[in-house]
């Protein structure tokens, strides 16, 4: 179970997506969020839709992956459907002549947000697919650079990210290890009142705390060796610049970000 | 290249009075491109002493010299650290980026190298330790030899003269072992890099050019390699060992049987062998 995590998890290709400067995508992503909230026909659905297709499309990045990064949440997506469908007051819906607790009204809404919640996850997977948590921090470490100079420490942020993002593979093997040593010994991590299993998770957590602070600490050792001195003259492997593909990209999400709104005020 | 006069160093200890001295009078001089293996058994100061070579810690007394510059000197700690780089054993806690290449360009990164030369740099170390063709893949999806090839990389990377090895291999299987040793060897003999070894396996530090053994902070032995392993019975009392067929050597002429005692390698040892047959 722990291993499906696919938070962060890169693809490693090259494609024009690939290409695009970290922080458009990061913008853009957020304008996407918006406008996918801001849907609310048939038309301005079919065109998300499409838009996310062209996404999949050019991060050529395999539509499986998309659909694993959704399989942890199929039982949210269906959750709230079914919710929808049986809570939303309206027209009762017939089968065999008799009335339902489910309505019209609740069917549409239930698809709805379930198409919003697949477009939503499809559409930041594609921009962790599309961009490795290095380049992404820094996206986000230039884009809150503004803010740095109220205090904000942007860079020491973005790099905590990484790091925290690096070793979320090392620990959760750490915490597979911890958890068979503990289980050799005869804890018992799945059964029992709740509260006793609570209780039963103390014996893994706190080997776990203690190693990750020596990593922590070796790590700290590592960098500093390695030169590390915080934010300051540092360069890049692959320094960001902004692109003529990315003025097409901000360009072309433009327009469609101006039909979405169109198609909200006019329809 | 690292010169040490009179280095001593005590852990801060809340009781005045009990000063114990991890490093103890070491006075120490590793030429360049030298190939050294320090020696020891747990807890006889050889890590304590490997920070010293790079300004990690500096000393509580006496002075230690990088390339001429003092590591107690503050304007000289980038200096020194991109003279001296070092590798530590567990490779996972060394590495820190998710993309081999990415972190191997950690350190020129930190030292505002240029983009380009930057990529020459990551091209060349990747070349370097055999591990160009992963640059692209999962530092946590490689074996740990290879992990540890990605951290000698991230050091070459800065283009020290210098790397100080602390015991790279005590958490490898054979295989990793090998590999990172063998790549050890190659930077010596290709890119002339002083070496300094710290390890307790026997068989590594036979193919040193200059073997140091340690005990409770100060120095034992300083000589090469065959001098060294053929005091067996002064290696036992260190509580180290020696190389099994210099052991060997070491048995059949206590027997009595006339063999020579300086014997480090298994094809050394079947040569004097056939030589008694």
């Amino acid at each position: 179970m722990l291993k499906d995590v696919t938070l962060g998890q890169y693809f490693p290709i090259n494609s024009p997506l690939h290409r695009l400067d970290p922080r458009t995508k990061i913008v853009l992503l957020i304008f996407l969020i918006v406008a996918i909230f801001m849907a609310n026909n048939i038309a301005s659905y079919a065109l998300l839709c499409l838009l996310t297709i062209l996404i999949i499309g050019l991060s050529r990045v395999p539509a499986r992956m998309y659909f694993q990064g959704l399989k942890p949440l199929w039982f949210v997506i269906l959750f709230t459907a079914l919710i929808n469908v049986f809570l939303t007051p309206g027209t009762a819906i017939y089968i065999c002549g008799r009335p339902t607790h489910m309505s019209w009204e609740g069917l549409i809404l239930a698809g709805k947000m379930a198409l919003r919640l697949v477009l939503l996850i499809t559409a930041s997977s594609a921009l962790t697919y599309t961009t490795s948590p290095i380049i992404l921090t820094d996206g986000i470490e230039k884009l809150l650079k503004p803010f740095s100079r109220f205090g904000l420490p942007t860079h020491e942020l973005a790099m905590m990210m990484s790091i925290a993002i690096r070793f979320i593979p090392t620990l959760i093997e750490e915490t597979d290890k911890i958890m068979k040593a503990q289980k050799a010994r005869g804890a018992n991590f799945d059964s029992g009142p709740i509260l006793q299993r609570i209780r039963a998770l103390a014996p893994m957590l706190i080997p776990l705390f203690i190693s990750a602070f020596r990593r922590a600490d070796e790590l700290a050792v590592a960098m500093e060796s390695r030169c590390y001195q915080g934010g300051d003259n540092r360069t890049r492997l692959n320094e960001i610049r902004f692109s003529h593909s990315d003025l097409v990209a901000a360009l072309f999400f433009l327009v469609f970000f101006v039909a979405i709104l169109m198609l909200r005020i006019f329809l | 290249m690292i010169k040490t006069e009179h280095l001593r160093y005590a852990y801060q200890s809340s009781k005045e009075d009990n000063i114990k001295f991890v490093l103890d009078d070491v006075n120490l001089s590793i030429r360049p491109g030298e190939f050294v293996a320090v020696l020891g058994h747990n807890g006889c100061g050889k890590s304590t002493l490997a920070k010293h070579f790079n300004g990690l810690l500096l000393p509580s007394g006496g002075t230690v010299y990088v390339s001429g510059m003092d590591t107690k000197l503050e304007e000289n700690d980038w200096d020194i650290r991109k003279t001296v780089g070092m590798v530590f054993q567990n490779p996972d806690n060394q590495i820190v980026a998710t993309v081999v290449e990415e972190d191997v360009a950690f350190a020129p990164e930190n030292l505002g190298v240029p983009s380009p030369e930057i990529r020459r740099r990551v091209d060349a170390a990747l070349k370097a330790v055999n591990m160009y063709d992963l640059r692209r893949h999962a530092p946590h999806l490689l074996s740990g030899g290879q992990k540890q090839r990605v951290a000698i990389a991230g050091v070459m990377a800065m283009e020290p003269k210098c790397i100080v090895f602390d015991e790279p291999t005590a958490m490898l299987d054979p295989k990793g072992r090998q590999e990172v040793i063998e790549t050890i060897i190659k930077l010596k003999e290709e890119k002339k890099l002083t070496i300094v070894l710290i390890t307790h396996y026997m068989e590594e530090a036979v193919r040193a050019d200059r073997v140091i053994v340690m005990d409770k902070g100060k120095i034992m032995r300083d000589d090469s390699p065959k001098n060294i392993f053929s005091e067996v019975k002064f290696m036992k009392n260190m509580g180290l060992d020696v190389p099994q067929v210099t052991e060997l050597c070491y048995a059949l002429a206590k027997a009595g049987i006339p063999i020579r005692q300086d014997v480090l390698t298994v094809s050394e040892c079947a040569d004097e062998l056939m030589k008694l047959l």
